[in-house]
């Protein structure tokens, strides 16, 4: 980091968007750098309101106890069952809803497969899903299984109907193109209808990524015995607040992460798309 | 590969109408009557009329892409029931796929038209070469200037080496210009290539320029006004452009145009 400043010379020289020369190291980290700052300076706060003795322990642990009670949770075992487990239910419930794309595109195609599943996709997307929990305890027990559902539900409607929607916006000029060119069904599909949706799928995809996470803690919070969500309700049950944002901070991190892989795939996958206008 | 291509087709359309239902109003409304044309084999014929004439629906009836409800299209004394092989469609702007490159872009037709790869490629490439933009292959259209897009919307008809060259206004969305040395590249390649060409522009002075005839379609509902046989020698060049003949027959098919604006009922309905 000192480098960057040491050549006052070439900052002045890089201020410029559109300089031409390549952008200074604080030019091209400002974002990442800004962010931690920010994030630091919050905990910073944060940690200096719980020593004040402002609020009780029991209310607000603070952030350097909330680590070093992960690093024993983690250095047990504890953590990393518990993350097992939520991890098993998130993955499966999340990967069997990935078959909402080609369900969505296939809906979004074909008009008569919409007006006989729109029903239910419509219900079912706008019904609270915490709704079915009793039932899918019911029906499937306390188990894993009854977890990987309730993330399966909650990850597959926005999925499908993003997917849908990217259908329904395809450009009436590109299927006129591919028409005239006597595309076959299938390139039409592959080269204009699929390409069109990518942006639609992907947002679906992050949506996804939310309503899944809830699905896990939810499930967990209702019947379970390990989880994230488990731990959480555990926690908050005994005033174990530092173990109960442990859990919390796991939740967001894993979040965050699938939020970034999620990014960079759209990143690559849009590469044609010109870039968005960045305000200042 | 311009030698062995195949000879310029002959295209005719045969009292063309179009009507369609407005649920909404509880109407027909007419946008063609009774056109009937015909472009023999390697003639350039443009098409003028007011806006909303249905000059764009005329040349989707051509290609395939719409159905008259009266009237037939032949292309070699067969009719017309789709898009074919031998006709090629040189959208208005913004038909280009974005998310493929100039080159993904040129070969596309071919592609879809199930050439195999090695051809498609290569007569993508040389077509890229013909509108020059060789040096471009791998840019997205959205690093390319206005001018350069409708290039590489002329290169994709082009590369499918079609009989019949159909064109929508493809020139409108350009500057000045950049407008003229596209008209006078087409001119040249419509010169080197036996292609027969259909043209649909608003620009009068466009129209005579590149035509051998023009047709003047009226306000819609779009019906023939006036066939005019362009008396001007080829190969054209700028002087043909500046020609007084030229100037004098832009005159002309002003004065008609805005004859027929001022006739029939008043109200102009954009095309959809």
């Amino acid at each position: 980091m000192p480098d960057a400043i040491s050549g006052p010379a070439e900052t002045s020289r890089s201020a410029g968007p559109h300089s031409g020369q390549p952008a200074s190291y604080w030019v091209r980290y400002e974002r990442p750098l800004i962010g931690l700052t920010a994030v630091g300076a919050i905990l910073g706060l944060w940690e200096v309101v719980c020593r004040s003795g402002m609020i009780k322990p029991i209310f607000l642990s603070a952030p350097s106890q909330i680590g070093a009670t992960a690093v024993r949770m983690f250095a047990s075992g504890e953590l990393v069952e518990h993350l097992r487990v939520s991890g098993a239910e998130f993955l499966m419930g999340y990967a069997l809803a990935l078959t909402a794309i080609p369900l969505g595109l296939m809906t979004g195609w074909y008009r008569r497969l919409n007006f006989a599943l729109d029903p239910f996709l419509t219900a079912l997307y706008v019904t609270p899903r915490v709704a079915f929990l009793p039932l899918i305890f019911l029906w499937i027990g306390l188990g894993l299984w009854s977890k990987v559902a309730i993330v399966f539900l909650g990850a597959f409607f926005p999925i499908c109907i993003s997917t849908i929607a990217g259908v329904r916006t395809v450009d009436a000029v590109h299927l006129r193109v591919a028409r005239s060119f006597q595309a076959t069904q299938r390139h039409l599909f592959f080269t204009i209808v699929l390409p069109s949706c990518v942006p639609f799928i992907l947002a679906g995809l992050r949506l996804g990524v939310g309503r899944a996470l809830l699905g896990v803690v939810v499930g967990e919070l209702f019947g379970a015995t390990a989880g994230i969500g488990y731990l959480i309700s555990v926690a908050g049950s005994g005033f174990q607040t530092d173990r109960l944002f442990v859990g919390v901070a796991v939740l967001a991190t894993f979040g965050v992460l699938c939020n970034e892989v999620l990014v960079r795939l759209e990143r690559r996958v849009e590469a044609w798309r010109p870039p968005a206008g960045v305000g200042q | 590969m311009e030698s062995n291509r195949p000879r310029a087709g002959k295209l005719e359309a045969v009292g063309i109408s179009l009507r369609y239902h407005q649920p909404r109003l509880d109407r027909w409304t007419s946008v063609l009557e009774d056109v009937s044309v015909t472009v023999r084999p390697g003639e350039f014929v443009t098409m003028i009329g007011p806006s909303g004439c249905g000059k764009t629906t005329f040349l989707h009836i051509l290609d395939g892409l719409l159905s008259p409800t009266g009237g037939t299209v032949r292309v070699d004394d067969r009719v017309v029931t789709g898009p074919g092989p031998e006709r090629a469609m040189v959208f208005q702007e913004a038909a280009l796929l974005p998310w493929r490159t100039v080159l993904g872009n040129v070969v596309y037709g071919a592609e879809c038209l199930g050439w195999d790869r090695e051809r498609a490629l290569g007569s993508a490439r040389h077509w890229l070469e013909v509108v020059g933009l060789r040096d471009v292959p791998r840019h997205y259209p959205h690093e390319l200037s206005g001018g350069m897009r409708q290039r590489v919307n002329l290169a994709r008809a082009l590369a499918v080496e079609p009989r019949i060259l159909l064109m929508d206004e493809p020139f409108s969305s350009v500057d000045a210009q950049t407008r003229e040395m596209l008209q006078a590249e087409l001119m040249a390649i419509f010169e080197r290539t036996e292609t027969t060409v259909l043209f649909v522009t608003h620009d009068i002075a466009e129209a005579i320029y590149l035509a051998d005839r023009v047709v003047v379609l009226s306000r819609r509902p779009g019906r023939i006004q006036e066939i005019v046989e362009v008396d001007l020698p080829r190969p054209r060049d700028g002087e043909a452009r500046r020609s007084r003949w030229l100037r004098d027959c832009e005159d002309y098919l002003r004065g008609l145009l805005r004859l027929t604006r001022t006739t029939g009922d008043r109200a102009v309905e954009p095309m959809r």
